[in-house]
């Protein structure tokens, strides 16, 4: 218990004191400063740019900047398609796997561009090294590195005046690779080498176990690399199908604490890169609280959850709810990666979220189904997260006898329809593709559980599917060509449609003149705005799925 | 009475009204209000169907839904209603103004012997007419000859005539309005339908009132708000059915109950009460005599946080007063105060009564006839910038300093070093003042002063506390003007005043992001008038102002523009307000429906049904219930808006979050609740 609370506060301390440093550093790098790394990788940098054929300084409107994140995302779409349903005749297939279904492709790589990481296959048996490290690893990197470029187009709406340009998504995606997500790779994936897990090119190989002498094969491959950016990225896409549960993914305690404390880095500094990047730090750390308060609540009421509410055993006392849990991390290790990762769009696990308590269960389903929005995804949950402060911004800014503003920008008609648009495609597609689902006859053949346990498991699947975060609550078979059809179609929906609105809304936000402030502005960074947008975000959360919650968790709680 | 009569009309009227906007034409309008409208029509449908056995519910109990949802639609017809009452009736008043009169039309402006009768309806721009006492002007026009008094209560509602002439900025007449006094010769501006009262009567009656942009956005906030519920609705039929299944026992939930959580959901209280909201606003500015071009321009005004402020009658009296008698030595104040009450006697000017004043209240000095005194009163001049006396030989004068100096030197006498003091302490100090001489002998100052109205200082203050700067304008010298600004507790100035520097001040804090308010009416006055964002022309300026302008001030207040901020801020308030209010509603609703509606698949889950509701049946009509009677009971708030004090952002937030926000999500727990009783008691389960 107390070991647990230890480990708690000493991430908690350890996240925000990493996060404030590089926060500051990205800001720099997006806002293109120079950083100690520049002198190395400048050259490489504006290699690429002549590469690419764009230059530094050439800025882009919304619609240009759209259009290059459209087409940037669709050739990687189609490349990394073509690549899964070929790999059998390509090389670095040392297993000899097959090219694998097109449903199956097709989900998969909507699932790895989106960011998603929904994983309808086993990685060891299903894919060869060359679509891991060339399909998959890349796209964890670019898709990760898309949301921050769209995230400082956004910001830079806020802080431009009369301006008809958001900036140059190549040059934004290649400084958030190069300076950002490689060298921060780099450091993790060493870290991770370091405690054992595997980075090889090498067969899988065949051992004798010491139970009975049977033969069984050990999956390997260049994993830590890999790993690195899943965990970095909020991507979440095991190597390995047991992902982070599995040992040579996770191998030690210490393993385990820089993975979950990779998840929220990036997504935690980006708060403090809003902050510098619009030139008044309270404004990050508005947001960064109300993130932080939702995901210390979540961890304390899951931790809770997992230790109380698990079945009792004739008495026999048990540390907690321990189904499904890995002993080496047990109910704490297990609890705080179970919020992180649902915290953030991560969907990586080291646990079986099936097997979580009903509570417990509704807990990271529920944190999905804020809309991916506290920390969130790398970009995208920052950019959402601003969406509903600009809903907060209007309520609240009415009451105070005003037109709303933000950062001085006026809240007009054509902000707000990107703001619903943002805010509106998550519900929807959660509540549409798991109603489409309950009404195949064929769907509780797909469960392992029955009653409302079941629901939850077709809940949380589209919950997760329609929020890109990709964890899966299990129990929910995944790999047929309705889920993976209808998947890929909700997490390509739900990934452009906020992302485009949050480009068009910077488009239009630059073009505004900036508001003087005064005592009649509202403020943006006291604590009744942080407990009006917490307000705002349960009560649209809350209202959107309490009744698909009540027939889920809730009633999986009072009939068990 | 006459009042009580027309309010009893408008209610009628109103009920009226309310039946009449059931057309689908008008319906189509709100969106939020259209899924309460398709949810009546549905349930009505289910209603009639139950009779050939189709039925989800017990006939009697969709019945019972259908007529709630009706009267919700219906009363959201009469909040709009009621709102535009007032306008329709105001409206009414002065098309029986408008009617069409005989008009003379000259051939030439310069011959008001020839003309031809025309109707009124059939001027055009730039015809010329002659009007004279006891007609009716038959258009908007600019006078080129004449000057008249014009009873022009037809539009202000003030009964006492004003003065029209050429020229100056008292030139624009209005169609409509009648000559009590001479004639005037007025050269037409506006055509039929296009007329100042056309577009006031459209005005008041919201013809053409647009959709504010705010309007739009939070409209926008609606709408999603709905799609976002009839998708959670709508998806409770599968959800609820396979759950069902899946418990093997229940079943889904009914048509009738989804829509009724629909509707319950659904922003429906801000979504009925919305454009009532924005009528009332444009209503209260109407009231305040004011017209507003657009609502566009309440909402800026809602917004600005830079008055322009002209200091003559807004800030000061209008009228200077004497406060002080400063003699030069040798001089006693009370020779001075003498000479001073005689050179006043004969002058009409508030500035000249105030000296006598002052010198009775000071020395007792009484009125005396000038004529037995055998004196001439010699009037002031913008030439010699100075009035006074002659008797029996004695010549006294007063006047500006320096044109009392070069009076007295030009004819040998002397000026003294002490008199230049005494007048330069009185211009620091923010007075204007009058030099006194007698036979040639300077013998003080009188100090004028500018009385700054009770009040204002604390006025202002209550302004910065909301983060609105006060600016003043005058045509004072600096020094004049940095004394009455510290005086009235204003945050900057303008001295020296000219319509060039109105207007490059207005664009220096445009560009440093301020939204600016003034009010004009001089021709001079219109380019500053189309820059700033909230223009207020005077109804007595010219139409060039008028036309700069975006709101007209039918009594041509100062005052008026602090009237215009408190309206424009109180309606996004109440807007905002209720909007909070009626989204903090949904969290009672869910609790009082949600439990109870899944309750036949899992009857473990009425350990949710905190408020210990009697049955699906009540929980669900209490609720449907509360959300038509809280739109009947919001009217009044939504016309009168929500309270308005002068603080800044933050406790205005504080104190509408807790009225409005927590007031929102406790309020329907309590008469949800109370409804429930009634209904159990009442014996329906």
């Amino acid at each position: 218990m107390s070991y647990i609370v230890v480990q708690d506060l000493f991430y908690i301390v350890f996240l925000i004191a990493l996060s404030v440093p590089l926060g500051i550093y990205i800001d720099k790098v997006m806002t293109g400063q120079k950083v100690f790394l520049s002198r190395a990788f400048a050259p490489l940098e504006n290699g690429i740019y002549k590469i690419m054929g764009t230059r530094s300084d050439e800025e882009m409107g919304a619609k240009k900047y759209t259009l290059s994140v459209l087409l940037f995302s669709g050739i990687g779409f189609v490349f990394l398609f073509l690549l899964l349903l070929l790999q059998g005749v390509l090389p670095f297939n040392p297993e000899g796997i097959k090219g694998i279904s097109w449903h199956l492709a097709f989900n998969t790589a909507a699932s790895f561009v989106t960011n998603t990481n929904w994983q309808a296959y086993s990685g060891e048996s299903a894919l060869s090294y060359l679509s891991q490290f060339l399909g998959l690893t890349v796209q964890n990197f670019v898709s990760a590195a898309t949301g921050i470029a769209v995230l400082f187009a956004l910001i830079r709406g806020f802080v431009l005046k009369r301006q008809s340009t958001i900036g140059n998504f190549w040059v934004d995606l290649t400084r958030a690779t190069l300076y950002i997500l490689i060298p921060l790779s780099f450091v993790i994936a060493v870290l991770l080498v370091s405690q054992g897990v595997v980075q090889t090119f090498s067969p899988y190989r065949a051992v004798t176990t010491l139970e009975s002498g049977a033969a069984q094969t050990l999956p390997l491959g260049p994993a830590a690399s890999q790993i690195a950016i899943k965990q970095l990225g909020t991507n979440g896409g095991g190597f390995f199908g047991m992902n982070s549960a599995f040992p040579f993914e996770n191998a030690t305690p210490f393993s385990n604490f820089i993975e979950v404390l990779s998840i929220l880095l990036i997504p935690a500094a980006l708060c403090v890169s809003f902050g510098k990047a619009v030139k008044d730090g309270r404004q990050g750390r508005s947001i960064y609280l109300v993130m932080m308060i939702f995901f210390a609540v979540s961890l304390v009421a899951i931790t809770a959850c997992e230790l109380f509410t698990g079945p009792g055993f004739n008495g026999v006392a048990a540390s907690g709810n321990m189904e499904g849990k890995e002993i080496i991390h047990g109910v704490g290790g297990s609890s705080l990666w179970t919020v992180v990762t649902t915290a953030a769009s991560n969907g990586s696990v080291n646990t079986m979220h099936d097997s979580l308590t009903p509570l417990g269960g509704m807990l990271p389903m529920f944190l999905m189904q804020l809309g991916e929005i506290v920390f969130g995804g790398v970009g995208s949950g920052l950019y959402g997260m601003l969406a509903f402060v600009l809903m907060t911004v209007f309520i609240a800014g009415l009451m105070v006898g005003r037109t709303p503003e933000y950062l001085g920008k006026k809240v007009e008609p054509f902000d707000m329809k990107m703001v619903c648009l943002i805010i509106l495609a998550p519900p929807l597609l959660s509540l549409l593709g798991t109603a489409a689902t309950v009404l195949i006859p064929a769907a509780s053949a797909w469960l392992t559980n029955s009653g409302a346990h079941g629901f939850s498991e077709i809940l949380y699947a589209f919950s997760s599917l329609a929020n890109n975060n990709g964890s899966a609550f299990m129990g929910f078979n995944a790999n047929t060509v309705y889920t993976n059809v209808l998947g890929g179609i909700i997490m390509l929906l739900v990934r452009f449609i906020p992302m485009a609105a949050a480009i068009y809304l910077a488009g239009n936000m630059a073009k505004k003149k900036t508001v003087a402030v005064s005592a009649g502005t509202l403020s943006t960074t006291n604590g009744v705005f942080v407990g009006l947008l917490i307000g705002i975000i349960l009560i649209i959360g809350a209202l959107s799925f309490f009744p698909a919650l009540a027939l889920g968790p809730i009633a999986d709680y009072f009939t068990s | 009475m006459e009042n009580k009569s027309t309010n009893r009309n408008i209610l009628f009227d109103s009920i009226r009204q309310s039946f009449a906007k059931l057309t689908p034409r008008v319906q189509v309008k709100n969106p939020v209000m259209l899924v309460v409208y398709i949810g009546a029509l549905f349930t009505t449908a289910l209603y009639f169907l139950s009779f050939a056995g189709i039925q989800d519910e017990n006939s009697g109990y969709i019945l019972a839904i259908a007529i709630i949802l009706w009267l919700t639609v219906l009363f959201a017809n009469f909040a709009e209603a009621i709102a535009e009452g007032r306008g329709r009736a105001q409206a009414a008043t002065l098309r029986r103004a408008r009617k069409d009169v005989k008009a003379r039309k000259l051939k030439s402006k310069d011959n008001v012997n020839e003309s031809t009768e025309v109707l009124s309806a059939d001027l055009k721009k730039g015809d010329v007419v002659y009007v004279k006492a006891g007609e009716q002007i038959p258009m908007d026009g600019e006078v080129i000859d004449g000057a008249a008094s014009v009873d022009e209560s037809a539009i202000t509602g003030e009964s006492a005539p004003v003065i029209r002439e050429s020229g100056g900025d008292r030139s624009a007449v209005t169609g409509g309005t009648t000559l009590v006094s001479d004639w005037l010769v007025i050269e037409v501006t506006a055509e039929a339908g296009t007329s100042f009262l056309d577009k006031m009567i459209a005005m008041v009656e919201g013809a053409s009132r647009k959709k504010t942009p705010n309007e739009i956005a939070l409209q926008i906030l609606l709408v999603t708000l709905t799609i976002i519920f009839l998708v959670v609705s709508a998806t409770l039929l599968p959800f609820s059915s396979f759950a069902a299944a899946q418990a093997k026992a229940g079943s889904a939930i009914s048509i009738t109950n989804v829509i009724a959580l629909l509707v319950c959901l659904a922003p429906t209280t801000i979504g009925a009460l919305l454009s009532a909201i924005g009528i009332a606003g444009m209503s209260r500015l109407n009231q305040a005599n004011v017209l507003a071009m657009s609502g566009r321009a309440i909402e800026a005004a809602g917004d600005v946080d830079v008055l322009l402020l002209d200091k003559t009658g807004t800030i000061t009296l209008g009228n200077r007063q004497a406060s002080e008698f400063l003699p030069v030595n040798g001089v006693t104040e009370r020779e001075l105060a003498d000479a001073a009450q005689l050179s006043s006697l004969a002058d009409e000017t508030a500035e000249g009564r105030s000296i006598v004043v002052l010198a009775k209240k000071k020395f007792g000095i009484r009125g005396r006839e000038l004529s037995r005194l055998n004196a001439t009163f010699v009037p002031f001049t913008a030439k010699t910038r100075m009035s006074g006396v002659d008797y029996q030989g004695t010549q006294i004068r007063k006047g500006a300093a320096d044109a009392v100096k070069t009076f007295v030197q030009e004819k040998g006498g002397t000026y003294p070093e002490e008199c230049e003091r005494l007048v330069k302490h009185v211009a620091v100090s923010g007075g204007t003042p009058l030099v006194v001489e007698k036979d040639n002998r300077v013998l003080g100052v009188i100090y004028l002063k500018d009385i700054v109205k009770n009040g204002v200082k604390e006025r202002f203050e209550d302004l910065r506390k909301m983060g609105i700067k006060t600016i003043m304008i005058t045509g004072d010298n600096p020094m004049t003007a940095a004394a009455i600004a510290a005086e009235a507790g204003v945050d900057d100035f303008l001295a020296e005043a000219k319509p060039e520097t109105k207007l490059s001040l207005i664009r220096d804090y445009q560009a440093k992001g301020h939204l600016v308010a003034m009010t004009g009416d001089g021709t001079n006055d219109a380019p500053a008038l189309a820059q700033a964002d909230v223009a207020v022309a005077m109804n007595s300026g010219t139409q060039a102002a008028k036309e700069a302008g975006n709101m007209v001030d039918l009594d041509s207040s100062p005052t008026k523009l602090i009237d215009i901020v408190r309206i424009g801020k109180q309606l996004l308030m109440t807007r905002g307000s209720l909007t909070t209010f009626s989204i903090a509603n949904d969290v009672a609703k869910y609790f009082a429906i949600i439990p109870v509606l899944f309750f036949s698949i899992y009857p473990q889950l009425s350990a949710l049904n905190f408020m210990r509701l009697t049955s699906a049946t009540t929980a669900i009509l209490s609720a449907i219930i509360f959300n038509a009677l809280i739109i009947v009971a919001l009217i009044p708030l939504a016309l009168k808006g929500v309270k308005y004090r002068e603080v800044p952002a933050g406790n205005l937030l504080d104190r509408n979050l807790l009225v409005y926000g927590l007031g929102g999500i406790v309020t329907p727990f309590v008469a949800i609740k109370l409804i429930d009783m009634l209904l159990t008691a009442f014996g329906i389960v």
